[in-house]
């Protein structure tokens, strides 16, 4: 599902965030990034969302290569991934229903699909009653809850998150993080990544650890499977 | 309702003190460019109103018989540049003279002799009230054998000539850095619009909008706001005008304002502006991010 192969990423003021990094992610998969800041965590979700393109090496996400990627498939891709990050990113002036129904809206779906298609997955995440709340009138975790159900609308096969507990306390990140792990349950491909290695941890997930960029640990690795 | 749409009207509706300074922004600064527009469509009015007196005079020799005068003058009114043609018997050019000339009224009554000579008045069409077509004019004429002198106020119609093409650099110079002016105060005004929305442009891009769909509420966002401000802009300049023409106390009669075509065209101007200033702003963001 994701290939990253010889992997460097170099920006343009000069930071190598990445150093030859090459791991697989297969299907249905749940796998940790674990790091310090700076590591290069964010980078490699940047480069599957093609925020970001290698420098060197190829990446590879549901066959497409990143590198290559034109203009006009980036969104395609895109709707293909669910990401969250750790401050939400919510748009403050509309409500959860319409933060959600948002991400529906842009691929041109059907009104009269959205909204159904909007209060299941916000059931999902348990805030089918704030349906109508705005994100200021939420707390961190619900606001989660609803980066989540945004993210998750299209039915993306890949389920990218940031951090997301890193702004959380200990309760709203356990519902969060079970939440991801039901959406993992479905047979949905996650990439989650994290410092909180109390999280990493207690799940028994594979765990890819980065250090100053470099690939430096790999859980399947050591227990002889890689995806 | 279309998205795009209700995205822009959602934009208007969630900053409406930043919307509303975008319009002034864009009202002011096509105000200051119509009411350039104004002094310069009422400079070239005036100029016209002085071209109209561009006028080509053969006087015609004494004795030269009636019918070779009817016959010429109309061969002259098929020039190309003549929009009409008088003929001033000698008569006529006294009762003139008496009715217009009046402090010689009196030595014009003594005279027991007609001194004035018949003649032609030629006038020009419009677009060839200049010295070279007047002077092409006159050089025709004089060719004619019972035409005794030709005049067409050389001098004066040569420094009308000379105002008229400093006019219109002036106009073309000062115009351009008007409008110049406006676009680049328009632009930055759409741009820091497009600068606050960015977190939304990356929201956008995040849930996989593509570019031409996150484009759209922008463009008809900017365009809404360029139309909005070139109707006040209008309204503005006629304000201005109105004051002028009734609220100085000074009297400017033939004080123009802009034509249908004209407000069309400030309305137009905004319109455009804001939507390819918003084009501009959100294509130059979205290749930035």
């Amino acid at each position: 599902m994701i290939r990253f192969t010889h992997v460097s990423k170099q920006f343009g003021n000069g930071t190598q965030a990445l150093r030859d990094v090459s791991f697989q992610v297969g299907k249905g998969e749940f796998v940790f990034l674990t790091g310090h800041s700076g590591a290069g965590k964010s980078t490699i979700l940047s480069l599957i969302s093609a925020h970001e393109r290698p420098t060197e090496g190829d990446v590879r996400v549901a066959g497409l290569p990143i590198a290559q990627l034109r203009a006009a498939q980036v969104p395609r891709l895109r709707r293909r991934l669910g990401i969250v990050f750790q401050d939400f990113r919510l748009l403050e002036h509309r409500t959860a229903e319409e933060n959600v129904a948002f991400a529906l809206e842009v691929t041109g779906a059907r009104p009269e699909a959205i909204q159904g298609k909007v209060m299941r997955v916000l059931t999902k995440v348990g805030l089918a009653s704030k349906a109508r709340a705005y994100p200021r009138e939420l707390s961190g975790g619900e606001q989660q809850r609803v980066a989540i159900a945004r993210a998750l609308v299209n039915d993306p096969p890949i389920f990218l998150a940031d951090e997301p507990t890193g702004n959380l306390d200990d309760r709203a990140a356990k519902i969060v993080f079970r939440l991801i792990r039901d959406i993992h349950a479905g047979g949905t491909t996650v990439v989650f990544a994290t410092h909180a290695l109390e999280l990493v941890r207690a799940a028994q997930f594979r765990t890819l650890e980065l250090k100053q960029g470099g690939l430096v640990y790999d859980s399947a690795e050591e227990q002889g499977v890689v995806a | 309702m279309n998205l795009p749409v209700r995205e822009a009207l959602r934009s208007f509706r969630r900053a409406p003190l930043l919307s509303a300074l975008s319009v002034a922004a864009i009202a002011f600064s096509l105000f200051t460019t119509g009411l350039y527009g104004l002094v310069s469509l009422n400079f070239s009015q005036s100029i016209r109103t002085l071209a109209e007196r561009v006028e080509v005079v053969a006087f015609v020799l004494r004795g030269t018989p009636a019918e070779t005068i009817t016959l010429a003058a109309q061969d002259v009114a098929a020039f190309p540049e003549v929009l009409d043609v008088t003929y001033v018997s000698e008569d006529q050019a006294l009762e003139r003279a008496q009715a217009e000339l009046v402090e010689f009224r009196e030595a014009y009554q003594d005279l027991t002799t007609n001194p004035l000579p018949a003649s032609l008045e030629i006038r020009l069409k419009p677009e060839y009230r200049s010295a070279e077509h007047a002077r092409a004019v006159a050089d025709r004429l004089a060719g004619f054998g019972f035409v005794d002198d030709v005049r067409y106020g050389r001098e004066w119609v040569e420094r009308l000539d000379r105002i008229r093409r400093l006019g219109a650099v002036i106009q073309l110079v000062i115009g351009a850095a008007f409008i110049l002016v406006a676009v680049a105060i328009i632009g930055v005004t759409i741009r820091i619009t497009v600068f606050q929305r960015a977190d939304e442009i990356a929201i956008m891009r995040l849930v996989g909008a593509t570019n031409g769909f996150i484009r759209g509420p922008f463009v008809l966002d900017g365009a809404f706001k360029g139309l909005l401000g070139g109707v006040i802009a209008v309204a503005l300049c006629r304000l201005v005008y109105d004051l002028f023409r009734l609220g100085l106390g000074v009297e400017f009669p033939d004080l123009a304002f802009f034509d249908a075509g004209g407000v069309l065209l400030i309305v137009l101007f905004g319109t455009l502006i804001g939507l390819t200033g918003s084009l501009l702003s959100v294509g130059r963001h979205l290749r930035q991010v």
